[in-house]
């Protein structure tokens, strides 16, 4: 461990470290989307298991599920819950692995436009499916 | 002095000790040292035994040799430990290494560089900021402040920090992430935080960062090594909670009560120390 490139980094990262959000806000979106998730989930696959396995694979019956508007939602709902606590998880653990200014912009500008990026390209099959 | 145990009293022990000098930049190793110990001997001792009479070279930092410094912080069979409170007979083992404690650079032997863990610890503003008060009012003794016993109770075990650096040595995070203050820093802020006579607003603000407050992820290593019962785990939980809204933060300053050099500060005659 290099003592002077520690200080070093720790006073550059101080003096450019400006966010949109708090990281106490973003964190409380993060723990919301994950306890959200569990249940948006769990609800999912309740809805599952109320069906026998071989019709739940049934081609017309999944194009019917996606024609029913709480269970869009509900997809839509775990899409952007897991979209966002995973993504902001990943940027958790891409931060802590390295820290420099042009990494941790990398890590932000990266993981905020990969998050958008899938909920837009799974709202997108959601309608598609969905027929709106 | 003999290698053998004089003392029927005494028995053997074997110190492995790390080695290494940053200055000469010759790589580590470690030596072995073979030392008598008795029942009350702790590994200080033995270190110094070894200073004493075996390699004068070997490389310590120590002081009060009572737990109240925190200069003798080391890793001891690879968990941090203050040298002077680990008993030999209590650890058990034939052999006892030595190590300097990790996250820290080794400056030479045991001996590890503080400079960045006390860094860290100054950015958290450990000192009280109260609003209308300058040093020279407190210095003159023209007032205190007033606190209850339910006051000092929700930032004492804080204050018993001797800042050892074991805690910052035990934390995974400090470990990947340099600009992560450890918990011996965030609990420091929790400690001025929950005190009554400090009056900043910055305090949670100081933490709200990327590598602050929210990169610790609760391993509760550092107090299972704090020496002193810190609990800088729970300091951190309890400053998190402020900061989610969970815990109201209903704090009311402590009363500046001016000091009479001819009155008590309940009126009655007699001296003008309040303590």
């Amino acid at each position: 461990m290099d003592l002077m490139s520690c200080l070093e980094c720790n006073e550059s990262i101080k003096m450019t470290s400006r966010t949109i959000l708090k990281e106490s806000q973003i964190m409380k979106i993060h723990y919301i989307t994950g306890i959200a998730a569990v249940f948006v989930v769990a609800l999912h696959i309740m809805m599952r298991l109320v069906v026998p396995f071989e019709q739940s694979l049934e081609y017309n019956y999944i194009i019917a599920n996606y024609k029913n508007i709480v269970y869009v939602l509900i997809l839509e709902a775990i899409l952007v819950l897991i979209s966002v606590h995973g993504f902001n998880g990943i940027r958790i653990i891409l931060l802590e692995l390295r820290q420099s200014r042009p990494w941790e912009n990398m890590v932000t500008v990266v993981t905020i436009s990969s998050m958008i990026g899938l909920i837009a390209y799974g709202t997108r099959t959601i309608i598609v499916a969905n027929g709106l | 002095m003999s290698d053998t145990a004089e003392n029927k009293n005494e028995q053997m022990i074997t110190l492995k000790v790390y080695r290494e000098n940053r200055g000469q930049d010759s790589g580590s190793h470690y030596d072995t040292f073979e030392v008598p110990y008795k029942k009350w001997t702790t590994v200080l001792d033995a270190l110094l035994y070894v200073k004493s009479y075996i390699d004068a070279s070997v490389a310590v930092r120590y002081s009060c040799r009572m737990a109240s410094c925190g200069s003798c912080g080391m890793k001891i069979n690879g968990i941090p430990k203050l040298a002077c409170y680990t008993k030999i007979s209590e650890l058990e083992t034939s052999t006892i290494e030595c190590e300097p404690l990790s996250n820290f650079p080794i400056i030479r032997d045991l001996v590890t560089d503080f400079s960045l863990f006390f860094n860290h610890h100054r950015n958290m503003q450990p000192y009280i900021v109260a609003k209308d008060s300058n040093e020279d009012d407190t210095a003159k003794g023209t007032f205190s402040f007033y606190q209850v016993p339910e006051d000092v109770d929700k930032y004492l075990q804080f204050s018993y920090c001797i800042k050892c650096g074991l805690c910052y040595s035990a934390c995974p995070t400090v470990g990947t992430d340099v600009n992560f203050p450890g918990p011996q820093a965030l609990a420091q802020q929790y400690r001025y935080f929950a005190d009554t006579r400090d009056e900043s607003k910055q305090r949670l603000d100081i933490v709200d960062d990327r590598h602050g407050i929210w990169r610790c992820h609760f391993a509760g290593s550092c107090s299972k090594v704090c020496p002193k019962g810190v609990d800088p785990a729970l300091g951190i939980q309890l400053l998190r909670s402020y900061m989610l809204g969970i815990s109201k933060n209903d704090k009311v300053p402590a009363k500046k009560i001016e000091i009479d050099s001819t009155n008590d500060a309940d009126g009655s005659v007699g001296s003008s120390n309040t303590e």
